[in-house]
């Protein structure tokens, strides 16, 4: 297979962004995404260039690492699928691929295809957990829950936090991911105790990143690799309505957003002074 | 150099609490007072790091990652293993420790897979409280499957995602230290040296991966937790980040490294399909549970699977083992299959893969039920290879999965250099030479929720910590060490890509010191190893800067430390005059082809010690007491 990928090229966060086509000849269609990228940059390195920055770690769909638009879809067109996964059999021999960054404010760009997560990582700070230190844990089966309700636990829990939900939104919203660990942890009675701190919080620090508001357009459960159902949404703002209600003297502290990934070296060596 | 492992004295039983009562405690009032680095946020880290934060501990933590929930503890797929007995199949904690020594093939401290096997029944607690939503009856109890190596149902798992619910349990109660300002994070960071001062860990070189600013940090105590090495082999089910750098730069300032070549090949993973593949994808274990593994009985039999009668199928397993049958331990599911794909009875384009069929599980339990058990498993199967796992029969094949050698700790989990512990698969402590399935995730938790926040602070409570800061010569050579390294691999600008050096390096290992192994080629890899890494150095070619995100940087710096652990491997593995767990010599084998060990000669731990780039490794050895597992040749016949 030949195949042409059009693709984002961004030096830095500031730098100004453009496509560049590249020509992949010889694509296995058993190769994923991912593979085919390493095939240009390998060839893209041979010719003395910079190869092209995309995030990945398992290949394996779960950590979450990978993600880019492909043609305008999060991770492509194959349902329940992350671009390491993706194989180019879905794709016909002479196509033209246009792969971009997942785009929204909340997001910043880091270089290429790669964007700035951050935001996620302090919307679990801010609430998305059960307080218990270690050791304070009862016997795992003090505490029965029923099948059908771990179950349901699990399938909100299944989220990889890798932002494609964002990146299909047209308001860029957080509202899928931030619904799915309220109702992960909300649906099993552990979490119940923080239910509406959880809700405040949460759901305060969301407001605060710059995500757009949910208008239930629904494309983020369509992107979704992990297939989360819209209803942790509904979830999360009926645990946020009611714990408005009933905790309104709750002080609610958010977290300020750090788009800067310096942290200021501390170093005064001077390199040549050293053996 | 003599090793003390500083086993407690007296009954197993009792060892951990004895320990645990003798250790100093530190004033709560003075934790803060005391910085703890732990570099990686996997279930080791991240578990260490949140318990040492709710202790009140000054706590900075590292990954290379954009977050710390991408760790690849996510990818585990099984389950974790726990003594609770809940399935009241005859379970204890003795047996757990009885399975984990005798699957280790014995090599592995018996005191601390006593501990190991003590804590597991907390963690499944620590995890429920926490909201890993395990897999339940319909009752409300938690459910249990069996796993390879074991003839109990001890396993607990979150469908095939329980490292992933685990890993999200130990990020959660990171982030809530995080939140408490007791936990400081610094994602997309890499740990690059060292520093000891007086005999001491006392910091780390850090660079930023996106500005790249070297940094240095300083404490009381340094924690390693940042994985295996699988990925010396190139092609692994590890993740493409996962690396040794870590654990192998702390090696060279004087951290001895425990059983390098104990490698462990995993039997179920997707096959090789063609020379562009970046990784391998692993089924789980828990496969084999329902799964029946088969080839043709004649060579070269090319019919498709369901077009071979049963009686022109070699369920070898079942054959050669009718006790365990398909749930032999892992070292030896992956040897067999490798046997019979030698003899040319592989399967699939290659010949290098068996067949793993349910479809008598199907017919036995019905589609629902297998869907229920394996749903994502078999749909990964399919987005990967096109065939239908219902319809058609698995192709399998062994791959990398897991290095149970590591960095050498004693009892307490630290290395040879006091205030640096390891903990997690970086170090080499409790599964000898061949772990068993779903005991990884058990091991990364326990060190991170139940010793090190223990022995840390022991050690803190011990030892007095005088001031240092960026003056010290010790401190001014281990960036400047970093520093030219960085600038070394930008400068060579050669031919080669470092994709390119790292394949051919995975090869030579793979072939060489994989599943099996001889003196002669290991010798003859020692050399090729040697020949590459010269030609690494002079001819490799890393585009861009040192100033921004650059992963060919990463990259290199990371293959270049492959190189070196990698012939240390083949030095460790050529030492070995015996075959034991995952580490086979084909010198030295039973009559029926199993592995042959000599516990007279090599029932001890190889710790070695680096004495320089070009001079030969020093040997120390830990000898092994078992005084209750009485070592034999294993049988699961």
């Amino acid at each position: 297979m030949k195949l042409t990928l059009r693709i984002w090229r961004q030096k830095s966060r500031n730098g100004k962004g453009k496509f560049i086509s590249y020509p992949v000849y010889n694509v296995n269609p058993e190769m994923s995404m991912l593979e085919c990228l390493d095939v240009l940059n390998e060839s893209l390195i041979e010719r003395g260039e910079e190869p092209v920055a995309f995030e990945h770690d398992c290949r394996e769909g779960i950590c979450g690492s990978c993600g880019f638009m492909i043609n305008g879809i999060p991770h492509g067109p194959l349902p329940a699928t992350t671009v390491c996964q993706l194989t180019m059999r879905h794709f016909k021999d002479g196509q033209e691929l246009v792969l971009e960054p997942w785009r929204a404010a909340a997001f910043p760009s880091v270089k290429d295809l790669v964007v700035d997560r951050r935001s996620f990582d302090r919307i679990i700070e801010a609430g998305g957990y059960i307080s218990v230190s270690t050791g304070n844990a009862p016997d795992g089966n003090t505490i029965l829950v029923g099948k059908d309700v771990a179950d349901r636990a699990m399938d909100a829990a299944a989220c990889i936090g890798c932002g494609a939900c964002v990146a299909a939104c047209p308001n860029a919203s957080a509202a899928l991911f931030t619904g799915a660990k309220i109702s992960h942890l909300g649906i099993l009675p552990q979490g119940v105790p923080e239910q509406d701190r959880r809700a405040l919080n949460m759901v305060a620090q969301m407001n605060v990143e710059p995500f757009g508001s949910c208008t239930n357009i629904g494309e983020c459960t369509g992107a979704c690799p992990k297939e989360i159902p819209l209803e942790v949404i509904s979830r999360m703002n009926r645990d946020y309505w009611q714990a408005s209600w009933k905790q309104r003297d709750e002080l609610v502290r958010t977290i300020t957003p750090m788009t800067e990934w310096s942290t200021g070296s501390k170093l005064k060596i001077d390199p040549n002074a050293t053996s | 150099m003599t090793l003390d492992a500083k086993i407690p004295s007296g009954p197993i039983e009792l060892a951990w609490d004895k320990a645990r009562f003798d250790m100093k405690l530190v004033n709560p009032a003075n934790k803060r007072k005391h910085t703890i680095l732990v570099v990686g946020s996997g279930l080791a880290g991240a578990s260490a790091a949140a318990s040492l934060g709710e202790l009140g501990y000054n706590v900075e933590c590292f990954c290379f990652q954009d977050s710390p929930r991408r760790a690849h503890s996510i990818a585990a797929q099984g389950g974790i293993n726990a003594a609770k007995n809940y399935q009241n199949d005859g379970d204890s904690i003795y047996r757990l420790f009885y399975d984990t020594v005798k699957g280790g093939d014995f090599r592995a401290r018996e005191a601390n897979v006593y501990r190991l096997a003590e804590n597991s029944v907390k963690i499944i607690d620590q995890c429920v409280a926490q909201g890993v939503p395990f897999a339940r009856e319909y009752g409300g109890s938690l459910t249990n499957r069996s796993f390879g190596g074991a003839q109990v149902s001890r396993t607990f798992y979150a469908r095939g995602q329980t490292g992933q619910q685990l890993l999200l349990g130990a990020y959660q109660a990171l982030e809530r230290q995080v939140h408490e300002g007791t936990v400081t994070m610094y994602p997309r960071t890499e740990m690059l040296d060292l520093i000891v001062i007086d005999g001491q860990a006392r910091g780390i070189v850090t660079r930023n991966l996106i500005t790249g600013e070297l940094n240095v940090h300083f404490g009381d105590a340094v924690i390693l937790a940042t994985g295996g090495y699988g990925n010396v082999y190139y092609l692994s089910t590890n993740a493409k980040g996962s690396n040794t750098t870590a654990i192998w730069r702390a090696h060279k300032r004087g951290a001895l490294f425990g059983n390098p070549c104990f490698t462990q090949i995993h039997p179920t993973c997707i096959p090789v399909s063609g020379d562009y593949q970046s990784k391998l994808t692993l089924m789980s274990e828990s496969l084999r549970n329902d799964g029946r593994i088969w080839v043709p009985k004649k060579k070269g039999d090319k019919r498709p699977p369901n077009q071979i009668p049963e009686e022109d199928r070699d369920y070898y397993l079942e054959r050669r083992y009718p006790s365990f049958g398909n749930l032999v331990p892992r070292d030896v599911a992956s040897r067999n299959a490798k046997a019979v794909c030698d003899e040319g009875r592989g399967v699939g384009e290659t010949g290098l893969g068996v067949y793993l069929d349910f479809s008598d599980a199907i017919k036995r339990l019905g589609e629902h039920t297998i869907r229920e058990r394996y749903g994502n498993l078999f749909d990964m199967y399919q987005r990967i290879t096109d065939e239908d796992p219902y319809k058609v029969p698995m192709r399998i094949y062994p791959a990398i999965h897991y290095t149970m050698g590591g960095l050498w700790v004693d009892y307490y989990l630290q290395t040879t250099i006091p205030g640096l512990f390891v903990a997690g698969e970086a170090n080499f402590s409790d599964h000898g030479a061949n772990r068993l399935g779903a005991s990884a995730l058990m091991q990364g938790l326990s060190d991170g929720y139940f010793i090190l926040p223990y022995t840390v602070g022991n050690y803190i409570a011990t030892n007095k910590f005088p001031k240092v800061d960026e003056s010290r010569g010790e401190v001014r050579e281990a960036v400047g060490c970093v520093q030219q390294t960085i600038e070394k691999l930008l400068s060579i600008k050669g031919k080669r890509t470092v994709d390119s050096f790292h394949r051919e390096l995975g090869k030579i290992m793979w072939d060489e010191c994989g599943m099996s192994r001889t003196a002669h080629g290991l010798e003859k890899a020692i050399g090729q190893i040697r020949a590459l890494r010269d030609e690494f150095w002079q001819n490799v070619t890393v585009p861009g800067s040192g100033d921004d995100l650059n992963q060919s940087l990463e990259k290199a710096g990371r293959v270049a430390d492959f190189f070196e652990l990698g012939e240390l491997m083949c030095i460790d593995a050529l030492h070995r005059n015996e075959s034991c767990g995952g580490h086979f010599r084909e010198e030295y084998q039973t009559p029926d082809g199993e592995a042959q060990r000599d516990d007279e000669h090599f029932s001890y731990v190889a710790a070695w010690g680096y004495t320089g780039p070009s001079s030969s490794p020093s040997l120390t050895r830990e000898p092994l007491d078992f005084q209750y597992v009485h070592p034999s040749q294993r049988s699961y016949k």
